[in-house]
């Protein structure tokens, strides 16, 4: 890319001087930037430079920051954001959102646990998990798509629909016992590989895969137009509803498997997992650069942003203070996130 | 024989007769310039080429066989390529990604497939070096002028080498040196034996390009003349309605 920064904006030898065409012209198209500039302006990347910055001052003021144990706990309970992050971020790059992963979540979580409770074993469980997470996305999608309702309704129906049929099959009950896989499905949530917890494995892989995904498949560049402009993307013969639909399966599966690995870990499952979930997956994606009205995507984005919002959570803990103050700390870094991307699009409109 | 007939072509909306009784044909390698006022039935007719809409009555052909278009890919299919007054172009994607939306070419590793970056970049250079034109693959969108934006919108149609290209005010919103640019290529065009509608409000650029001329006034076409046998003030007459029919 970067051979061709300087080509244009440049006095030609041999010619007179520039028209006014040309003039117009050189200034809008001198904004080719090298690989190193085009990151230094994403989003995720200034993110990331806080959360280092944040890191270092934790180092100076707890002893216990930078304590395996300490980092062991807090990139595993990002990860469980961080997955579902990941499927947020692709609805809303659709300029959609989700609200009901986090019921879904409880939904997804109570599921898995009857099944296995009746003996069934891990994979039906798992299946069950992801089964019912289809299911609520087609609905969402669905409606969405082709019903052509707005997405924040929809999926606030859903918030309340699931989270209230979690509460029936589960009969408000806790499910402690697993089965005949208990063990296998407590290991799988709650241990690590090679020092890493495995639902970090998760994140890490499915954040590769979606980078791969986002530049390289043509289900994510269509994802991208959607976003950028739905109109020209029908009238390019993009099957616009059939990649909505799957945008929000996609969010659904996410969620399922954020509510599959954290039931493993919490040895528990009541329906109420993953209450108020659905505000900080969102404010993660937010701050890992999302643009609310779509066509942005990063996929370390997720990560990212829900890496900041642990850190955040996690800093405040050690530092002393109240832990009450935590859900402030992450509206305000949303806000700030938002604002900040306001103010980086009125610098490129002018 | 003619590339598009359109035979008694009539479309409502209810009580509203946006087109009555439309009739029109074109030849390969000839352009057609469609004119008319605002509400005169030119973009109701337009959007029933691109299939759009479907006509209440009348029938559609094309190199004498007849066609239903229930979608717009179902035009294209035919080979009938559009080029949208708001360009129809994805703002967050670049140069490139905009000419190969919808028909990314594509490489295979195994069973996985993945976008051709690489060949896509390489031919939509082409393509733009074909139009004379300074657009860069790589370049955003949202960062293009009005002239740049109509060269992706234009190499669009390029990819499929269409049959006949209809072309929505594509001389609008850009400066004087664009619009000879863009004339051009409606001249290479029609030399490559394409068929060219151009719907414009623009008198010169309809008398500079096109062959022969046809004038809608409130859903009926009321003439349909050779560029050589009428003047801009006769057409300009016919639109406003000053003169009644020729």
């Amino acid at each position: 890319m970067s051979d061709m920064t300087n080509q244009d904006g440049r006095v030609r030898p041999g010619q007179g001087p520039l028209g006014h065409a040309e003039i117009d012209e050189s200034i809008t198209s001198r904004t080719e930037t090298s690989g190193w500039q085009a990151i230094v302006r994403t989003q995720p990347f200034w993110v990331l430079m806080a959360i280092l910055v944040i890191g270092l001052v934790m180092t100076f003021v707890s002893d216990v920051f930078l304590t395996e144990r300490n980092l062991f706990n807090t990139t595993r309970n990002f990860a469980f954001f961080g997955i579902m992050a990941l499927g947020m971020s692709a609805v809303i790059c659709t300029a959609g959102i989700d609200l009901s992963v986090g019921s879904l979540m409880g939904l997804a979580g109570v599921v898995t646990g009857l099944v296995m409770q009746a003996g069934y074993g891990i994979v039906p469980g798992f299946l069950a998990c992801m089964g019912v997470c289809v299911l609520v996305g087609l609905i969402n999608g669905v409606l969405i798509a082709y019903l052509r309702m707005a997405p924040f309704v929809v999926t606030l129906g859903m918030l309340a629909m699931a989270r209230s049929v979690s509460m029936v099959i589960s009969n408000n009950k806790m499910i402690y016992d697993f089965g005949p896989d208990t063990e296998l499905y407590l290991w799988l949530g709650g241990e690590s590989v090679l020092g890493i917890p495995n639902p970090v494995w998760v994140l890490i892989i499915l954040t590769a895969v979606f980078g791969w995904v986002w530049r390289y498949s043509t289900w994510g560049r269509w994802v991208i137009a959607i976003g950028g402009n739905a109109k020209a993307a029908r009238l390019a013969g993009i099957p616009v509803e059939r990649i909505l639909v799957s945008v929000y399966v996609l969010s659904a599966v996410t969620a399922g498997l954020a509510a599959f690995l954290l039931v493993g870990w919490f040895g528990s499952v009541t329906n109420a997992l993953g209450t108020g979930y659905e505000l900080n997956v969102i404010a993660a994606t937010v701050i890992g650069g999302a643009n609310l009205m779509g066509g942005v995507v990063y996929a370390l984005g997720a990560p990212i942003g829900a890496a900041l919002m642990e850190l955040i959570r996690n800093s405040l803990l050690l530092a002393g203070i109240d832990a009450l103050w935590q859900q402030f700390f992450v509206g305000l870094f949303l806000i700030i996130a938002v604002l900040l991307e306001q103010i980086r699009n009125r610098g490129k409109s002018d | 024989m003619s590339l598009l007939e359109l035979d008694d072509i009539t479309k409502s909306f209810g009580a509203i007769h946006a087109l009555q009784g439309v009739s029109l044909s074109i030849r390969p390698g000839e352009a057609l310039g469609l004119m008319g006022d605002n509400g005169a039935g030119k973009s109701t007719l337009m959007r029933i080429i691109a299939g759009n809409f479907r006509p209440t009555s009348g029938a559609i052909r094309i190199e004498g066989r007849e066609v239903h278009f229930h979608k717009p890919i179902d035009a294209r299919n035919s080979g009938i390529e559009i080029v949208y007054q708001d360009l129809g172009l994805c703002d967050n994607l670049s140069a490139a990604a905009n000419v190969f939306l919808g028909r990314e070419l594509k490489k295979s590793f195994g069973p996985i497939r993945y976008l051709d970056y690489k060949t896509m970049y390489q031919r939509s250079g082409e393509i733009f070096a074909e139009l004379k034109s300074e657009t860069r693959p790589r370049d955003l969108v949202r960062q293009m002028s009005g002239g740049q934006r109509q060269a992706v919108a234009i190499a669009r149609t390029r990819l499929s080498d269409p049959k006949l290209v209809l072309m929505d005010e594509p001389t609008a919103a850009i400066s004087v040196r664009q619009v000879a640019e863009v004339l051009t290529l409606i001249r290479r065009l029609k030399d490559t034996g394409h068929a060219v509608i151009l719907v414009s409000h623009r008198m010169p650029d309809v008398f500079d390009v096109c062959d022969r001329v046809a004038v809608l006034r409130r859903g009926t076409k009321v003439a349909d003349k050779r560029i050589s046998e009428t003047t801009p003030e006769e057409v300009t007459g016919l639109i406003t309605g000053a003169i009644g029919a020729a």
